[in-house]
C-alpha cells in the first residue's frame, strides 16, 4: 500500500543519499507530529520502552532541548551526556565511549561533535541508529529538515523558490545541509558573504550560485536565511570587525526590501542581534524564526519515529 | 467477492444507527462525532448528517489517526503513514461517538480511545460501527452496530465509497478472489 512506505534509512548522518521522497516522507510525518504538539496532552505513547541517548560533545542548548523534548513527547526514555560531566574529560576515546554506551543498548544515539565525521564513526561502532545533531563544519541535517518544514508551511511548497543564505558559509554545517536539501527540490539557492567566508568550490559542490555581496542574492528571494557570525572568526583575521560586517553584509530592513514582499526571514539561532541581523528584521512581520523552533520538535519527532519505526533489525 | 451490503442498504443502515444514537443519547445534545482514520472518517460524516436528519442537532465531526497509539507501533511496521488528527471541538465533558467502518480485533478501538483521551476527558465515549465481523482480541463491544457478519480471519472486508465519500456497499473477499 502506498501509505506504508518503509523508510529506507537506518541513520540520519547527512542528507547525502536521501532522496526527495525520503525528505518528503520526513516532512509529511512531521506535519502529524506538529498537530500532537498543540493538543492538551502533548505526548504520544509510540516509542515507549525505547531509549534515546543524547551525546553532546559541543555546547548546545536549543538543539539538545529540542531533541530531548521530541523524544519525551514520543514517550521514549532519554539520557543526556554532555562533555562537562562525562568521562570524555577524563580522556576516554570516542571508541571506548561507543563500547561503553553500546553495552547500555540504546535504540538511538543523537550526537553532536566538533569533528566532522564523528557521527559516521559512531554509526560504524554501534548497533543502534544514529542521528547527527551537528558535526564540525560538515552537516546538520535535522536543521535543514526543520528549515524545509518551516518553508513549506509558510510558502506552501519548496519547489522553485529562490533562497538566499547569508553569512559565514565556509564554517557552516547549516548552510551545507540546507544547500543539499533545497537543491533536491529545485530551489534556486544563492549563498553570499565576505570572500573570506564563502568558499569558491561551493558553487560546484552544491550546485548553487555564489556571491561576495548580499544584494544580488537577496534580489527577488522568497526565503532569506541569515547565519550566525562567530566571534572566533575575528581572531582568525577572516573578518575586520563585527561593525564592518553588519554594515556590508548584515540583514537590515533596507536590504530585505530587495527580496519579494512576502519573503520569509529565517535564522538557525542563536542570533547576534545587530550583527548578521537587525532586531527590527528578526522581530518583524516577515520573521519565522520562532516557527523554526516549534518546527524543530515536530521534525525531530518525525526523524526518531521513522528511524525506529522500520521494525527490528 | 461477496456483497454484504449494497449502497442502498448501507444508507438505510446508517439512518437506523443514527436514529438509535439520537434516542440513546437523549437527543444528541452534547454529542460530538469522531471517525477513526481512514475508514471510519467518511462513515462518521454520513452519520452526523443522518443524526441531524433524525431530529438531532447539527453535531461537530472530527477524525482521529491512531498510528501513534498502535500497540505494535515501534515493532510491526514498515512505518505506517501518520495522518493528521483533527478534532474541532472541546472533548472535555462531551459525549463522543467514535465511529469505524469495520470492527474486528478491537485493537484499533483501544488505540482510538487512548488517543481521544489525550484531547480531554469526555463524559462518555460511545462506539458505532458499520460492520461487526467478530474476531475480538480485546474486551471491546460496540454500542451501535450496522450489521453483524460472520467472517473468518482469512476474509478481507472492504467498505467502498464513491468519489464524494458516499458508501457504495460492503464486500467480502477471500485470497482466492483476488
Amino acid at each position: 500500500m502506498s501509505d506504508e512506505r518503509p523508510f529506507p534509512h537506518r541513520h540520519l548522518l547527512t542528507l547525502d543519499g536521501y532522496s526527495r521522497e525520503d525528505v518528503t516522507q520526513v516532512l509529511d510525518t512531521a506535519e502529524a507530529f506538529f498537530e500532537v504538539s498543540r493538543r492538551p496532552v502533548r505526548k504520544v505513547p509510540t516509542l515507549r520502552g525505547k531509549t534515546v541517548l543524547h551525546l553532546f560533545y559541543e555546547d548546545s542548548t536549543r538543539t539538545r532541548t529540542s531533541f530531548e523534548l521530541a523524544a519525551k513527547r514520543l514517550s521514549a526514555d532519554t539520557l543526556n551526556l554532555s562533555v562537562k560531566t562525562s568521562s570524555v574529560k577524563k580522556g576516554e576515546s570516542l571508541n571506548d565511549t561507543c563500547r561503553t554506551l553500546g553495552a547500555m543498548h540504546p535504540d538511538i544515539v543523537v550526537i553532536r561533535h566538533a569533528a566532522s565525521g564523528a557521527p559516521h564513526y559512531v554509526a560504524k561502532k554501534m548497533e543502534c541508529r544514529v542521528v547527527n545533531a551537528g558535526d564540525g563544519m560538515h552537516a546538520h541535517p535535522t536543521q535543514a529538515l526543520l528549515d524545509a518544514f518551516t518553508i513549506r508551511r509558510n510558502k506552501g511548497t519548496l519547489e522553485g523558490l529562490k533562497v538566499a543564505i547569508l553569512g559565514d558559509i565556509a564554517h557552516s554545517r547549516v548552510a551545507r545541509s540546507n544547500c543539499r536539501l533545497l537543491r533536491l527540490f529545485g530551489c534556486d539557492v544563492h549563498v553570499a558573504g565576505p570572500r573570506t567566508l564563502v568558499p569558491k568550490h561551493f558553487a560546484e559542490a552544491f550546485d548553487v550560485t555564489v556571491h561576495d555581496r548580499v544584494e544580488p542574492a537577496l534580489e527577488g528571494a522568497d526565503v532569506v536565511m541569515a547565519l550566525r557570525i562567530q566571534r572566533e572568526r575575528l581572531s582568525e583575521a577572516l573578518l575586520p570587525s563585527l561593525r564592518e560586517y553588519s554594515r556590508l553584509f548584515g540583514l537590515d530592513r533596507e536590504r530585505l526590501g530587495l527580496a519579494e514582499e512576502d519573503a520569509i526571514v529565517m535564522h538557525p539561532g542563536p542570533m547576534n542581534r545587530g550583527v548578521e541581523i537587525q532586531p527590527d528584521v528578526a522581530d518583524g512581520p516577515q520573521s519565522v524564526i520562532l516557527d523554526q523552533v516549534e518546527a524543530g520538535v515536530a521534525t525531530r519527532m518525525a526523524v526518531l519515529y521513522l528511524l525506529l519505526g522500520q521494525g527490528e533489525g | 467477492m461477496r456483497e454484504l451490503m449494497d449502497a442502498e442498504a448501507a444508507r438505510r443502515t446508517l439512518r437506523r444507527v443514527a436514529a438509535e444514537v439520537v434516542e440513546a443519547t437523549g437527543g444528541a445534545g452534547e454529542l460530538g462525532v469522531v471517525g477513526i482514520r481512514r475508514g471510519g472518517a467518511p462513515v462518521a460524516a454520513i452519520l452526523a448528517e443522518e443524526i441531524a436528519r433524525a431530529g438531532g442537532p447539527t453535531v461537530p465531526v472530527g477524525e482521529i489517526d491512531i498510528a501513534l497509539y498502535r500497540d505494535d507501533a515501534a515493532t510491526a511496521l514498515p512505518s505506517p503513514k501518520i495522518g493528521p488528527s483533527a478534532i474541532p471541538f472541546e472533548v472535555r465533558g462531551k459525549d463522543v461517538l467514535l465511529v469505524d467502518d469495520v470492527l474486528q480485533t478491537g485493537r484499533t478501538i483501544r488505540a482510538a480511545i487512548e488517543g481521544l483521551l489525550d484531547y480531554g476527558r469526555p463524559r462518555r465515549i460511545w462506539l458505532a460501527v458499520l460492520l461487526d465481523r467478530g474476531g475480538r482480541e480485546l474486551p471491546i463491544a460496540a454500542d451501535f452496530v450496522g450489521k453483524t457478519v460472520d467472517a473468518g480471519p482469512e476474509v478481507r472486508i472492504e467498505v467502498r465509497l464513491s468519489d464524494d465519500d458516499q458508501p457504495q456497499g460492503a464486500f467480502a473477499a477471500t485470497e482466492e478472489d483476488q
